[in-house]
């Protein structure tokens, strides 16, 4: 884990907005504890009415896949086409 | 009820709010830390806007044409109507927070009360500002409880801040001849109710936070006549020099 930073705690900062129904990533802050990561984070990110609802996460907690994983990962994807809907003929009677 | 009174009372509750503000904001990019610098300076903006509000107010019930702006950039020092408390130099971080814990918990109960004062402009601001000092009494609180039961130096510094600002607080519920009025009529929450709220709140807080309640000292008080501390000339002079130096100017 490194040297003991002399920041406070890293937290990753989650928004829900008005309109959509899922949190999304908006970025980070440093807090104490999460009672103050949720006042930084309604302080940092929301001051412009961005969102009805916080979640703050440690940074520790998260576990993040690694750059050097994403040719295992993720390459395999790319040559599977068929796993996209695009090969299905649709009826031409159905209504969608 | 009569205009005068009224607009007196406006212009109290205007003046704490922007002196307050206008301290508070000096933390601006000044912050112990990027993330209080952004929420030490949001809740200065909410007092600053909240001035606003309450000094065009004042300006309408005193009806000889003064605007929130020329109140709040053209008055001299004797003509401020602010308790001691807002105006105070800000101090080290624990200075700023004990004094913001102070007044927040004294906005809290008092904003509280206004929501249903008899004057409906009053009401109406009120509804907004309530909410406001929920929060910010919510952050100061927590940071009280963060430094008094803290490291040592931390505790030490919040005892000698609190014991500091404790004389000046006992001015926030000074009645007089515009309380009374106002009181009876239904537009201003009693000063004794609030005095009490107050105290519960204050006093559960800071013994939760390991600090002591200082005793009562003899009070310091004159902002609501205009007798201010020495601090308020220099305040005045950094907030009003443009339209001192520039008179009118608008931009």
């Amino acid at each position: 884990m490194g040297k003991p930073s002399q920041h406070l705690p890293l937290w990753e900062v989650f928004i829900r907005s008005k309109r959509g129904l899922d949190h999304k990533h908006v970025g980070s802050l440093h807090a104490a504890d999460a009672e103050q990561g949720m006042q930084y984070a309604r302080d940092t990110y929301t001051r412009r009415s961005e969102g009805c609802s916080i979640w703050v996460v440690r940074s520790t907690d998260v576990h993040a896949s690694q750059s050097e994983d994403s040719a295992s990962f993720f390459d395999p994807a790319d040559d599977k086409i068929y796993r996209h809907p695009t090969f299905y003929d649709i009826p031409e009677d159905l209504k969608i | 009820m009569s205009a005068p009174a009224l607009f007196e009372y406006a212009l109290r509750l205007g003046d704490d709010a922007l002196i307050n503000g206008q301290r508070l904001s000096e933390w601006c990019g000044h912050g112990p830390f990027l993330e209080e610098d952004v929420g030490v300076a949001n809740t200065a903006l909410d007092l600053i806007g909240r001035a606003r509000l309450l000094l065009a107010y004042a300006g309408t019930l005193e009806g000889k044409g003064r605007d929130e702006d020329d109140l709040a950039f053209t008055r001299d020092e004797r003509d401020w109507r602010n308790v001691l408390l807002t105006e105070l130099p800000k101090g080290d971080f624990g200075f700023t927070t004990l004094r913001q814990f102070l007044l927040d918990a004294y906005n809290r109960h008092l904003y509280d009360g206004l929501r249903s004062s008899k004057d409906g402009t009053l009401a109406g601001i009120a509804g907004r500002a309530a909410k406001e000092c929920e929060y910010h009494l919510r952050h100061s609180g927590e940071w009280v409880l963060r430094l008094g039961d803290g490291t040592e130096e931390s505790q030490r510094r919040a005892q000698r801040a609190l014991d500091e600002l404790w004389p000046y607080t006992p001015e926030l519920f000074e009645t007089d001849r515009v309380t009374e009025e106002l009181e009876a009529q239904g537009v201003a929450p009693a000063a004794a109710t609030l005095r009490t709220a107050w105290q519960r709140t204050v006093e559960t807080l800071l013994r939760a936070a390991e600090l002591t309640v200082p005793e009562n000292a003899w009070p310091q008080t004159g902002g609501r006549q205009g007798m201010h501390s020495e601090h308020m000339g220099f305040l005045l002079a950094e907030m009003q020099f443009v339209q001192r130096a520039y008179p009118g100017l608008d931009w």
